[in-house]
């Protein structure tokens, strides 16, 4: 479809923050909420009073399994912010959905700053119950989930059965290898240990990923993502308002995102899930290019997802993935793109979605420490999989 | 803990209960002649609402498969494999599953596949066993 104005670019990324990532933290998540959200605004150079409105994604869950026990309400309340508008929820496109809705917040005239947050401790809940998580526990009683009931009464108990599936099919249909695949675990492993506070931070070998237990064939443990406590928050402002700050405004240059139809695991192809909807979109809506790229922050809840979205988004010709990452030079710091050079989840913790855009701002504003890549303007923030998924395209100005 | 069964409702409860007559029932278009899953109470090609459960032979091929070996919950049997499969009336036409009685080690993309149910409480779980 094609528009006459594009209102995400009206918005900027003017402020960033995080928490410490515990594994598990002893702090409670509304006081890693409150760090990352305070060092947010004062980042932006703005005061609590700066902020008119709050997004999150997916909101409180209220259901103790630790994916998000802080909510855009209790955030409110607790920093005593006056917002006109605010909203969390987990129907979206994914973990950036809450960026996106704030962004159309601001887009639409109902707010000029808007904090964005993202809290989870599922590394502290493990603890207690290792079972907190599995998509059996998402219904209580029998599956009456719409979309859950076709998936749990078969023991597909944990995302990493219907991942599994897309990597076994890549391998069949492309012949990608386990070989290739470690590449994505060993990149995050290598840039998290420029990383302070990245969960695992000693070296990560071909051997060490092998030998590492299978979970769900071909998926090995070290293709997933690491429980930790972590909040981190953006904070998004009006793009006039953003040039007043003391950051360079961050644009949103363009935003992807799509529910594929139907909403299903296994009704869609296999091998590339909705990521080609979702970067389709974001390039239909500006004029960049993916050699434009200085960085590319790609969901690695389990890697396999990293290698497609490598593919959607034009930094490898599909199918070609396990060809591309090979060896690990095209995605290293110094590679054609570089790829989650936090260490990602995999290795930095799984910090869930806004982790990624919060090391984008970081590296395009040339204030990554030790891991600081080599200058560049553009980078893209991609998050989600399977059935739904969204991008967006950060430029600094 | 034991396996996680659906709700049923008036929408699924002919897929979830059909193995009690041994029948795969998906939802039929009359209007477009298109099966489609999950059942609904409208097609979600051409809308009609003339829709209803159908029996299907029961066969089709693996799509995509993976060997579970992680034990999610202490009484978990592992390894399990879940699979996508494909029903041969239509392409496209697809649900997740489990391959039984057969080792795991032997199941491939393409495997040929049949329909075979397995009763707990009021639910017949649709699993798959290959096709000879």
């Amino acid at each position: 479809m094609m528009f006459d104005r594009l209102f995400e670019k009206d918005v900027a990324i003017s402020g960033v923050g995080q928490s410490e990532v515990g594994r598990p933290s002893s702090l409670s998540a509304m006081k890693l909420t409150l760090d990352a959200t305070l060092e947010a605004i004062a980042d932006a150079g703005l005061t609590r009073d700066d902020i008119d409105g709050v997004a999150c994604w997916p909101g409180d869950n209220n259901n103790g399994d630790a994916f998000s026990p802080v909510g855009p309400n209790a955030l409110i309340s607790t920093l005593g912010l006056k917002v006109n508008w605010f909203g969390g929820g987990y129907e979206g496109p994914g973990p950036l959905a809450g960026l996106i809705n704030g962004a159309m917040a601001i887009a639409t005239g109902l707010c000029k700053h808007v904090l964005v947050f993202r809290t989870i401790t599922e590394a502290s809940r493990r603890q207690t119950d290792k079972t907190a998580s599995a998509l059996s526990n998402k219904t209580i009683g029998r599956d009456s989930s719409f979309f859950w009931q076709w998936y749990t009464p078969f023991n597909v108990l944990s995302g990493i059965n219907l991942m599994a599936m897309y990597a076994q099919r890549h391998f069949h249909d492309y012949g990608t290898r386990p070989e290739q695949l470690a590449q994505i675990a060993m990149t995050c492993r290598a840039n998290a240990a420029l990383n302070p506070k990245a969960v695992y931070r000693t070296p990560m070998g071909l051997d060490d990923y092998m030998a590492s237990r299978m979970i769900s064939t071909p998926l090995r443990m070290l293709d997933c993502d690491v429980h930790c406590d972590a909040s981190t928050a953006i904070v998004l402002s009006r793009i006039d308002a953003a040039r007043g700050g003391p950051n360079p405004p961050i644009r949103l240059e363009a935003i992807g995102a799509a529910l594929h139809q139907p909403w299903s695991w296994d009704q869609i192809d296999l091998t590339a899930m909705v990521t080609g909807e979702v970067a389709h979109m974001m390039w239909s809506r500006t004029d960049l290019k993916p050699s434009d790229l200085g960085s590319a922050q790609l969901y690695d809840g389990f890697s396999i997802l990293t290698m497609i979205w490598l593919e959607a988004l034009g930094l490898c010709p599909v199918g070609e993935g396990g060809r591309f990452i090979e060896g690990g030079g095209n995605i290293a710091r110094d590679g054609l793109i570089p790829i989650n050079t936090n260490g990602g989840q995999l290795s930095g913790g799984r910090t869930h979605g806004l982790g990624y855009v919060h090391e984008a701002c970081n590296q395009l504003w040339g204030r990554a420490g030790e891991r600081q890549l080599k200058p560049h303007h553009a980078s893209v923030v991609a998050a989600g999989g399977g059935p739904l998924g969204g991008s967006v395209l950060l430029v600094r100005e | 803990m034991a396996r996680k069964l659906p709700a049923l409702n008036p929408d699924n409860i002919a897929f979830w209960q059909g193995g009690k007559t041994g029948s795969l029932n998906i939802h039929h278009c009359s209007c477009c002649r298109r099966y489609f899953h999950p059942p609904a109470p409208i097609c979600p090609h051409c809308l009609s609402q003339d829709v209803a459960p159908r029996p299907v032979s029961g066969r089709g091929r693996v799509i995509s498969y993976t060997i579970n070996h992680q034990r999610w919950q202490a009484a978990l049997e592992v390894p399990y494999v879940v699979a996508i499969v494909e029903l041969e009336e239509q392409m496209g036409l697809r649900l997740v599953s489990n391959i039984v009685g057969m080792p795991a080690d032997e199941v491939r993309i393409d495997l040929p596949v049949r329909v075979t149910f397995s009763q707990i409480e009021d639910v017949w779980l649709p699993f798959f066993e290959r096709d000879a």
